[in-house]
């Protein structure tokens, strides 16, 4: 167990390395100059060569990653080019905001995706099973961006039950939470439902039978165990999905996450945000997929973490 | 061909715990229903043992589910007759009513232990639950219960079984556990749908001497359902025989057996191949076309913060032996004793140390592609190892296609005279392997594998998937085909009966190392290892007055193959004790 | 249970069917496939059924205090805040939609399904490289990824397909590689070896024809997520730059005026909706029919 632990830690790091190179890569070889983007168009060619000395960004692009890694593993992201803070600093302060918004939105996938699914696989093949499809259908279907834009005009400035955007209350919460979690609600339904129906074909669902159990307890005690197990390692997978959901969900609703710092980031070309929040994110869909392999053996005994 | 049934189910006499009468059950299909069962009538007595027997698609595990209310609904369903169970008709109660008869009244034990328990909840919950659903027990008390069944089947280690999962226990310790879950509370009927069929034959053979031993002690009447004569002649009182979802013959099991009335019965009965005392033609001795010395397969078993080899699972360890040409040469043994990891050496597909000699050349990865000319294979499951998306006719040229052997037109030629050596019309030729039944498609394999006029066909398990009569047909086909191509076989079974009747000589393996190794005359009529006479005595006989003399019902396990690395383990020392006759010197002997 | 009895008798085989038929049996994959040949139609007959040009700022396109005209009338569906038809902008943004949905799902579906079975039938150092790199590719935040390769090249129609590819076919890889090395423990395989069958001759005779149902299948589902990835893209403004019209640039062009004309949201994104929904239902249908691991699943 633990060389199982070490092992995957081992390889995570190899990753995210991986992740640092090619992002860092990809920023080098980018059209858009950073020190002009700072300089500003009326910068003297002196001015321009002044910043970049001062950037370190005249290096060659070894060395730059190189100190870029070394400053790292002591925790030091580099300052943000344009708001001269330091980056982990940023990201640190955005950060609770944006966990809570994905917290929100995977009790809402789980919610409503693992209730469907059950829910159309004990009524497989009927008008309620068949409608439950065409929601989560929708659901998957529906471009992130439109699904806010809709909930806002309806709910917020139509009905006005919900506030317009921001973050504060549990009222901020509830739209932007819905909107980021509909997609995985989609997925998760239509998974549980096929998970589900494999199980309850299953013969030890027939030996449930025969040992005369009810109907209610064969559901919870003997179908839903098994057929869960598919979902959990989803949800590791889920959490890339939601790094690229929350930069649309962030926007849409002004939510103050990394989401948005990334986004402007982007459109200001500063490269240590960029490289921070890539690299936060990272680690997030990696540690999440530990995790999900880690719960894994609590759920299903057969599995052994080698 | 339709018998009347021998005794009228009609008149419900009192003293009948369980009365069937003119049980209908259909499936609904595209092209409307589709019968599984038709006017099914027969009667149970209190602490009877009734044995419904026939080959597959007889409707006899149709039956089972009808009685116990398990049908696949609303697809499978009773579509006529009454199934009378204490006087209330099982067919004609609602759901809820028939909750508190099943697992209570009548339990019920499937083929599967694999798949029958659930994976994720401990034995122990699985056996409580069970009480628990019909008796108003405590945690304490059903847990108490549970353990007084879990011992009344005997198996090893109760207390600790009872926080176990399933998948930590073997085969044979899961079918006691169900078996347990199944007499925990006592009940009046047993239904047993194949209960030894996926199990080694020792495990069968403990199986069926405990579920008679429960059968006395509790006086259940069981019904048991079952393709295997040989089953059916050890355990039942009665009999009723089915074919295509109808009865075509119920009587005793003496008479039954002695005088069968319908021709059915009588050809299922001759089907089956019986154990003699090991007489026949002695060996051939011709010259070798195969020679394997001391053939090791191992796997590894990567472990640790840097994955390395910790553990190695020796599947074959220092196997030697050879095979004649023109010579049925069997490997016989139990699951994981290595028979089928000997045979994807042979053929290439696992790696091994040691020599693998066919005719005069030496197997390495440089000589694979010319030896397997010369030795092809014939898998177990003729479904599985023929590509669903070819025509037969193509997947039968294959072998001449791969080594570019003829025209197209020469190469059609071979195959139509391939189908028809194995029987089969060469009219068929165009057709897909699911448009055949399951004899049809181990013909097609074998007529592949004849394609290239291999010198050795390695058979593993090939007819083990098949119905008895269509096993004998098989059977005899590969018998003819040997004399015609003087091709040698491999024959790989864990069936000791069909190994007796089909083989020259008899290789005995267990735990990877050959125990016994001799003619068919040596191993079945003097076999002298503690393990081949164990083998050989746990076959069930299809004989009801064949006395069995009483053996002990607890388990014994087989020893796991997986060793540390460096820890090889100990090799048997094969002795000739005349004429050829190997047997393994201990340290080999089992438990 | 199922198998037939008594003395092999060849079974029955069911009259095979098309596809085609089989699917059209299914009420949602019809609704689908209407959708979709609803869109094609759209697409290639844009220049003749729109009724305005899509580019044209149109002086009476704008109410008098410079608001765009809400739908009804002479607009259909009626007009943005430069004045344009928004009914021409969507018909034309339906070629954009497609025109990406088609390169940029054909390049992921290509890249995945070389890199998946190449993995999963030789494992061994080149399969795990290929899986190593499938993660890395997994750990990048897909979204973000693409924002940063959409930014780093001017977003052209082409530039914009590429980035959506390099993101898109990390899926279609993994569940290749699944579907391959399962496909390659199969004793049909191992029969095909004993036979002395090469690898090549494996591969593309025994492999890869049992995989084309599945590939059909993701790459249909994939256009779905393509088509939404394009629009989300284009709404944040690195995807399809105007004035070219895209239904995400559509939204991200009015979407600070969508308060008090919501229809500028309202159409396009109805349209992103269906024709991504319209591909999900094809896509899950086609499952049905020609996966056979999934048979019998409703």
């Amino acid at each position: 167990m633990l060389a199982y632990l070490a092992r995957r830690l081992v390889q995570a790091a190899l990753i995210l390395l991986g992740v640092a190179f090619v992002t860092f890569a990809l920023l080098y070889i980018l059209p858009a100059d950073p020190v002009r983007q700072i300089a500003g168009r009326a910068a003297t060619a002196q001015t321009v060569a002044n910043i970049r000395h001062q950037l370190g960004l005249d290096q060659p692009f070894l060395v730059q990653f190189w100190r870029y890694l070394t400053h790292l593993l002591q925790g030091d992201m580099g300052r943000s080019y344009m708001q001269k803070t330091e980056v982990a600093t940023l990201i640190a302060a955005r950060m609770p905001a944006t966990l809570l918004l994905m917290l929100g939105a995977i009790g809402c996938e789980l919610a409503l995706g693992l209730t469907m699914g059950v829910i159309a696989a004990l009524k497989r093949g009927t008008g309620v099973d068949q409608g439950l499809m065409i929601v989560s259908f929708v659901g998957v279907s529906a471009p992130q961006f439109v699904v806010g834009l809709l909930l806002l005009y309806v709910f917020a400035v139509q009905l006005g039950w919900f506030p317009i955007g921001g973050y504060g209350s549990f009222r901020h919460l509830v739209l932007p939470s819905i909107t980021l979690g509909i997609l995985g609600a989609g997925w998760y339904s239509r998974m549980m439902r096929s998970s589900m129906i494999d199980v309850l074909r299953q013969d030890f669902i027939r030996t449930a039978r025969a040992k005369g159990l009810a109907r209610r307890r064969i559901i919870l005690r003997h179908a839903l165990p098994n057929a869960i197990l598919p979902i959990i390692a989803m949800i590791g997978i889920d959490i890339g999905v939601f790094m690229g959901g929350i930069v649309v969900v962030e926007s849409v609703y002004g939510w103050p996450g990394i989401g948005q710092l990334a986004f402007q980031a982007i459109q200001r070309v500063d490269i240590p945000i960029i490289m921070g929040v890539t690299l936060v994110s990272a680690c997030a869909i990696v540690l999440g997929n530990l995790l999900a392999d880690l719960i894994a053996p609590f759920i299903d005994p057969r599995i052994k973490l080698r | 061909m339709r018998q009347e049934p021998v005794r009228a189910g009609a008149n419900v006499i009192p003293d009948y715990l369980l009365t069937v009468e003119a049980l209908n059950v259909s499936a609904r299909t595209e092209a409307g229903l589709k019968p599984l069962v038709t006017d099914l009538s027969f009667s149970l007595r209190p602490g009877e043992t009734l044995a419904i027997a026939g080959e597959s698609g007889s409707g006899k595990s149709i039956t089972s589910l009808a009685i116990m209310g398990l049908l696949p609904q609303p697809a499978v369903r009773v579509t006529g007759g009454r199934i009378l169970f204490g006087g209330t008709d099982l067919a004609q109660l609602p759901e809820r009513r028939l909750r508190e008869i099943r697992g209570n009244r009548i339990a019920m034990i499937f083929q599967e232990p694999m798949t029958s328990l659930n994976p994720v909840m401990t034995v122990g919950a699985q056996l409580m639950e069970a009480l628990q659903a019909h008796a108003p027990l405590g945690r304490a008390e059903a847990r108490a219960e549970a353990l007084a069944a879990l011992k009344a089947v005997r198996i090893s280690e109760p207390e600790r079984r009872l926080s176990q999962y399933p998948h930590e226990l073997s085969g044979g310790m899961r079918q006691r556990v169900m078996i347990a879950m199944a007499i925990a509370l006592k009940p009046d009927l047993l239904i047993a749908d194949e209960p030894t069929t996926a199990l080694d034959v020792t495990v069968q053979r403990e199986v069926l001497d405990l579920l008679r031993a429960l059968q006395r002690e509790m006086g259940t009447a069981i019904i048991l359902i079952t393709h295997d004569m040989g089953v059916v002649a050890e355990m039942a009182d009665r009999v009723v025989v089915m074919q295509g979802g109808r009865k075509v013959e119920e009587n005793a099991v003496r008479p039954l057996f002695a005088a069968p009335a319908a021709p059915y019965t009588r050809a299922l009965l001759d089907a089956v191949p019986r154990m003699g005392r090991g007489e026949g033609p002695a060996a051939r001795s011709g010259a070798a076309v195969t020679r394997l010395t001391e053939v090791t397969v191992t796997y590894d078993l990567r472990g640790g913060l840097l994955q390395r080899v910790r553990h190695r699972v020796h599947a074959a360890e220092g196997v030697s032996f050879d095979i004649r040409s023109g010579e049925t040469f069997s490997l016989v043994g139990e699951s994981g004793c290595g028979k089928s990891t000997i045979a994807k050496a042979l053929v290439g597909l696992a790696p091994f140390s040691g020599g693998i000699e066919v005719a005069g050349r030496m197997l390495t990865p440089a000589t694979v592609d010319q030896v397997r000319r010369d030795v092809q294979m014939v898998f177990q499951d003729p479904m599985a190892s023929l590509d669903p998306r070819m025509r037969v006719g193509d997947l039968v040229a294959e072998p001449l296609v791969i080594h570019g052997i003829g025209t197209p037109e020469t190469r059609r030629e071979t195959v139509r005279a391939l189908f028809h050596k194995v029987g089969l019309s060469s009219d068929q030729l165009d057709r897909y392997p699911h448009e055949f039944s399951g004899g049809q498609r181990q013909r097609i394999c074998i007529a592949r594998a004849l394609a290239l006029r291999p010198k050795l066909i390695v058979a593993d398990e090939s007819v083990s998937a098949l119905d008895v009569s269509v096993q004998a047909r098989v059977l005899a086909l590969l018998k003819a085909l040997k004399e015609e191509f003087g091709v040698a076989y491999l024959f790989i079974s864990h069936d000791m009966a069909v190994v007796e009747n089909i083989s020259d000589r008899v290789a005995v393996m267990y735990l990877g190392q050959i125990v016994e190794m001799g003619t068919r005359g040596q191993i079945f009529g003097d076999p002298r290892h503690p393990y081949t006479r164990r083998l050989i005595e746990a076959v069930p006989v299809p004989d009801p007055t064949h006395v069995r003399s009483p053996a002990p019902l607890e388990a014994r396990e087989i020893p796991s193959p997986l060793r540390a690395v460096g820890d090889p383990p100990p090799r048997a020392r094969l002795v000739d004790i005349g004429a050829g006759h190997l047997v393994a010197m201990p340290p080999a002997a089992p438990g | 249970m199922a198998d037939t009895a008594g003395p092999e008798p060849i079974v029955a085989s069911a009259r095979p069917e098309g596809t085609l038929t089989r699917l059209m049996r299914r009420p949602l994959a019809v609704i689908g496939f209407v959708l979709i040949v609803v869109t094609v139609g759209a697409a290639v007959f844009a220049p003749w059924i729109a009724p305005f040009n899509p580019d044209d700022q149109m002086f009476d396109g704008l109410t008098l205090q410079g608001a765009p005209m809400p739908p009804g009338g002479k607009f259909l569906l009626g007009t943005d805040l430069l004045g344009r038809d928004l009914l021409s902008r969507i018909l034309f943004g339906a070629r954009t939609s497609l025109i990406i949905g088609l390169v940029a799902n054909g390049a992921a579906l290509t890249i995945g399904t070389v890199i998946g079975v190449t993995a999963g039938y030789f494992r061994g150092w080149l399969g795990a490289a290929l899986m190593r790199f499938t993660d890395l590719m997994m750990a990048f935040p897909a979204l973000l990824l693409a924002i940063c390769l959409a930014a780093i090249f001017q977003p052209s129609l082409w530039i914009v397909a590429m980035v959506i590819a390099i993101v898109n076919w990390v899926q279609t890889a993994r569940v290749l590689y699944t579907e391959t090395t399962s496909l390659a423990e199969r004793e049909f395989i191992a029969a095909e070896k004993t036979l002395g069958a090469g690898h090549i001759r494996i591969l593309f005779r025994h492999i890869l024809p049992h995989l084309v149902p599945m590939i059909i299948v993701w790459g249909t589902l994939g256009i779905s997520t393509t088509v939404l990835l394009e629009a989300t893209l284009s709404y944040l403004g690195v995807g399809v730059q105007p004035p070219t019209p895209s239904w995400g640039n559509i939204i991200f062009e009015n979407q600070t005026y969508f308060q008090s004309a919501p229809w500028l949201v309202f159409f396009p994104g109805a349209a992103i909706l269906l024709l991504a929904l319209a591909f999900n239902l094809v896509g899950d249908a086609l499952r049905d029919v020609l996966d056979p691991t999934q048979r019998g699943r409703d």
